[in-house]
């Protein structure tokens, strides 16, 4: 095939028409009609998937001079994201018909990040992945305020781009301090520069801390963290989910590419900044976490949590001997823990958050106590509740078990077993605020006059789907797991 | 038939608890009777199967039985067996034989003692399968993965069983919340996970060959320092989930705090997991560092013993003197481990039979005193035997295994503790018999205030135990009476488990 053949990006020309497919359908419905955009966007996603699948698989190519490369890694994060996005707008339908304006924007800015996502795992090169992680941000940015009328919502769009826009300066200012030393933003021929031996000039030190502290803000790694509990506070609660589950995935298939690609050589200088920073981050989130009384903030802190388990499937991407060499040989093993996990905890908080939506579209509020007599009210709901909240805590017969597990185990292979220690310790603290959520949904008794709880059936549908999900991966991983080694194959 | 049973027996026993669950989702919660009856089908056809293992272990083979392997995940790496890192590889050995009846029946019983659960049965029972499932799977499961798995499967449902069905108690000084019980038992269990997780973690990575696999990992040589280092996790971490002092307290409070059917569980099954955990990872894999650690393996059993039993003597709450009796009997099967002798290691296991039938009537009957009485005080309670003659003689048929008489279940399992121990550490022995002898005083002491002596005034209208109640505590007072009289299938599969698990240490015992 030709290497500038823009056919590859069908995917993306795909949703981004589909975007504006949406934008001018919305000009012919009335707006008691306006649902119907929700589930035309899901079925022009699930659309995009099958073309996508069916173009892409086996292909592994570059493209525009190693700016984009479309290989199995990529194939395998396109389809997560779209899939995320079907989710999360057939999560969002009843929420935006209750309580937003302009529902054609709602869903039309929502496609446009899934599209800024897509690039971000296909990127080969810094320029690249900066400029679709800025299509994602200020996709996010705007999705985070939509709510125009509720101050929260406000606060949080605010506080959200603020700081997005410095960590987006920082980022660019590392970028150019790399192409200026290196004299290359491209992956492949950053890791040659880099491999020819030396020491590293404290410039390209610099250089690379900017690029992470930039990342380590989309990503609410600690010390970069601040934004996150406020930011799903305010959002509207299927775009929090989203932004936890989705955005956090692009932001880790970009470090997965940067660290596989272009820092290996290097691995001995940031291996253990890398793992200090998990250590610290699953420590803090967690702790954090347990002094929450808000459902969401609860998940933000949990999700930071987990960050520093994805961080530490990130540092394990390389082993270094005794004597400064680099070794590779469970770096597969440890990109397919941590695509793993990232999927499994995607699919997992979508289903957490898709329950405070329903309970939220029901009541009105958000509030941990808010849940008490949960299970009463509406079994399945808190069926579901409890099987995300369980599986967060990495429970079995759940995906988190599973997922936790092999990101674990494949920390310890690469010589982390300290590591997995300060994780495992940090599951068990989990596990505690997880356990409060679950005594309120479970033991404590309805508030007076508090009647059952009516699902929509779509509602319903959705998250016996991702249940399912979860349980299945859980008892029975071995079918995903075949599709991420091939993508992590492709990586290394 | 038969073969196609054997190579799907154990299969099947985490299969059709798994499966109920499953139904037992689909029945309408509206209907309670059918959701007791599916239940109570199934868990006889799992006590059936149980049986049939059983019996149909031979223990003149010895060795892995009824061994199926079910592919599941491959982990990639430059090792040998990454391509069946983790296997659903199951097999019983003589240990296992008896846990997997053990948990047949009290599962059986559980179900029939859980008839009186009017409120949400259909959750109550769905997750009381799951927990039956995970505890068959720990018992049947030869792979580490696989093996936590289960472990967590079965503790992680005891939260909701506990904080949702349990009751709360109150005392004049102080009151314990049945959620309190419940977070303290689930926090106290995953503490203790995470040791073994950790150590799970360790031996994987230095055994180096990719696999979870204990069979498999029995050949390879971990260093002596290695399993010196790593043996207490799995000591510790197992030990908490057997109630070994001073990690015990989560036990008597979460047993207090449970529905009847949880306690029967919990005390008759769950506790023997720990124990089985150490033998079956523990002193499989890390023999050399079993060996350096099991004189603080029996310290702590000692202790188990005579602090559980002393702890028993002072309670004034039924469910509480027999949460701590559990603790001072689950203190002779560490102690029994810890001889590292077979007739010790094999009086350990049977010891895990003989508590865990007997502990579960314990709980049966409290459960059927507590249900009509919605008291368990002993101050309170008196002269119960004049209204609830059943009840009561099954209470003291406990009680009689409990303190070790002789034809009962108890005598044969302590008497081969204290051999083993007379063997290696006699004066230790002696300390074991001072314990049993404090049995006599509380369990003889409580039979005389709540059952005998005259009747309160508040029991006139007192009800004896209902036709499932009875049916319950029938089966499980047949086993006592089976164990006690005709020990010998029991001992024979036992000990063929016990030499082979020893083999793999230095002097053979």
């Amino acid at each position: 095939m030709n290497e500038n053949d823009f056919l590859l990006l069908i995917p993306e020309f795909m949703a981004a028409g589909l975007a504006f497919a949406v934008l001018t359908l919305d000009f012919f419905l009335d707006d008691r009609r306006k649902h119907l955009l929700g589930y035309f966007a899901a079925a022009g996603l699930a659309a995009t998937l099958a073309a996508t699948l069916i173009q892409q698989w086996g292909i592994s190519e570059t493209m525009y001079g190693g700016a984009l490369r479309m290989d199995a890694f990529t194939l395998f994060f396109r389809s997560a994201f779209l899939i995320m996005g079907i989710v999360t707008i057939l999560s969002s339908v009843d929420y935006v018909r209750r309580n937003l304006n302009y529902p054609g924007e709602y869903y039309a800015i929502l496609i446009f990040s899934i599209v800024g996502m897509m690039l971000m795992s296909a990127s080969g090169e810094l320029l690249t992945a900066y400029i679709s992680l800025e299509l994602l941000s200020l996709s996010m940015y705007a999705l985070v305020a939509f709510d125009r009328y509720n101050p929260k919502s406000n606060e949080a769009g605010t506080k959200y781009i603020l700081l997005g826009a410095v960590s987006s300066a920082l980022m660019l200012y590392g970028i150019s301090q790399i192409y200026g030393l290196l004299g290359t933003t491209r992956f492949d021929e950053m890791a040659f520069a880099l491999s020819s031996g030396g020491g590293l000039a404290p410039g390209v030190i610099v250089g690379f801390a900017l690029i992470f502290a930039g990342l380590g803000f989309k990503l609410a790694a600690v010390p970069f963290h601040m934004w996150a509990p406020d930011v799903y506070e305010g959002a509207p609660i299927p775009v929090a989910g989203f932004l936890a589950a989705a955005s956090k995935a692009a932001a880790f298939a970009l470090v997965m590419r940067l660290f596989a690609h272009a820092l290996m050589p290097i691995a001995a200088d940031w291996r253990t900044p890398i793992a200090a920073l998990a250590a610290l981050t699953m420590t803090v989130g967690n702790l954090a976490a347990l002094a929450q009384t808000n459902a969401k903030r609860l998940l933000a802190y949990s999700s930071v949590g987990h960050v520093g388990y994805l961080l530490m499937g990130a540092a394990a991407l390389a082993a270094v001997s005794p004597d400064g060499a680099v070794r590779t040989d469970f770096s597969r093993l440890a990109a397919n823990g941590l695509t793993l996990h990232l999927i499994v905890y995607g699919v997992t908080n979508l289903a957490a958050f898709l329950c405070l939506t329903a309970f939220y579209n029901a009541t009105g509020k958000d509030g941990i106590s808010d849940l008490a007599g949960l299970a009463r009210r509406s079994p399945f709901l808190g069926m579901s509740l409890a099987a995300a909240l369980l599986s967060l805590a990495g429970l079995p017969i759940f995906a988190g078990f599973v997922s936790k597990f092999y990101l674990f185990g494949a920390a310890a292979a690469q010589g982390l077993l300290w590591l997995a220690g300060v994780a495992i310790f940090a599951s068990l603290i989990s596990l505690y605020y997880y356990l409060q959520v679950l005594r309120q949904a479970y033991m404590e008794p309805p508030p007076d006059g508090a009647g059952k709880i009516r699902l929509p059936r779509l509602t319903i549908a959705v998250l016996a789907a991702l249940l399912a999900a979860m349980v299945l991966v859980g008892v029975y991983p071995s079918p995903l797991m075949g599709v991420i080694e091939r993508a992590s194959a492709a990586l290394f | 038939m038969m073969a196609w049973l054997d190579s799907y027996a154990l299969s099947l026993l985490i299969a059709l608890p798994l499966a109920g669950a499953a139904i037992l989702l689909c029945v309408p919660s509206e209907r309670p009777g059918a959701i007791r009856r599916t239940a109570t089908a199934l868990a006889c056809a799992v006590m059936a199967l149980s049986i049939y293992v059983f019996i149909a272990y031979d223990h003149s083979a010895g060795g892995m039985q009824f061994e199926r392997t079910w592919s599941w995940l491959s982990m990639p790496g430059p090792w040998a067996l990454g391509e069946r890192a983790v296997t659903l590889r199951l097999g019983v050995d003589g240990i296992a034989a008896p846990m997997v009846l053990l948990t047949g029946i009290v599962m059986f019983t559980g179900t029939l003692a859980s008839w009186s659960v009017s409120d949400r049965p259909k959750d109550f029972f769905v997750l009381y399968m799951l927990l039956l499932a995970g505890v068959f799977g720990v018992f049947v499961t030869l792979d580490m993965f696989l093996f936590f798995l289960f472990y967590e499967l079965a503790v992680m449902p005891m939260y909701l069983l506990i904080g949702v069905w349990g009751s709360s108690s109150r005392f004049p000084t102080f009151s314990r919340p049945k959620e309190y019980g419940a977070m303290k038992l689930m926090l106290y269990l995953v503490a203790g996970s995470v040791l073994i997780w950790i150590a799970i973690l360790a031996i994987f990575v230095e055994a180096g060959l990719g696999t979870f696999d204990i069979v498999e990992l029995e050949k390879a040589a971990f260093s002596e320092g290695f399993q010196r280092f790593f043996f207490p996790f799995l000591m510790v971490g197992f030990g908490v989930l057997a109630g070994l002092w001073p990690f015990h307290t989560w036990s008597p409070d979460g047993h207090v705090a449970a529905p009847t059917a949880v306690s029967m569980v919990h005390a008759g099954v769950l506790m023997k997991l720990g124990a089985f955990g150490i033998i079956r990872i523990g002193m499989t894999l890390m023999p050399a560092g079993a060996e350096a650690w099991m004189p603080v393996l029996l310290a702590l059993g000692t202790v188990n013993v005579l602090y559980g039993a002393w702890s028993a003597m002072g309670q004034t709450d039924l469910k509480y003197v027999i949460g701590y009796s559990s603790v001072s009997h689950m203190g002779y099967v560490a102690m029994g481990i810890a001889t590292l002798h077979p007739l010790g290691l094999g009086g350990a296991v049977l010891q895990m039979f003989s508590h865990g039938v007997m502990t579960a009537l314990f709980f049966a009957v409290v459960g059927v005193v507590y249900d009509r009485t919605h008291t368990r005080d002993i101050a309170v309670l008196n002269g119960l035997a004049k209204r609830m003659g059943f009840t009561a003689t099954l209470f003291a048929l406990a009680g009689m295994a409990s303190l070790g008489l002789p034809g009962l279940s108890g005598f044969v399992a302590e008497l081969l503790v204290f051999l083993g121990l007379f063997q290696t550490y006699p004066i230790l022995g002696a300390l074991g018999i001072i314990g049993a002898a404090m049995t006599a005083v509380y369990i003889l002491r409580l039979m005389a205030r709540v059952f005998f002596g005259p009747l309160g005034e508040r029991w006139r209208d007192q009800t004896d135990a209902s036709a499932p109640e009875r049916a319950a505590a029938l089966t499980l007072a047949g086993f006592i009476l089976l164990v006690g009289l005709f020990p010998f299938p029991f001992i024979r599969a036992i000990e063929s488990g016990a030499l082979e698990t020893l083999a793999r240490f230095g002097g053979g015992g």
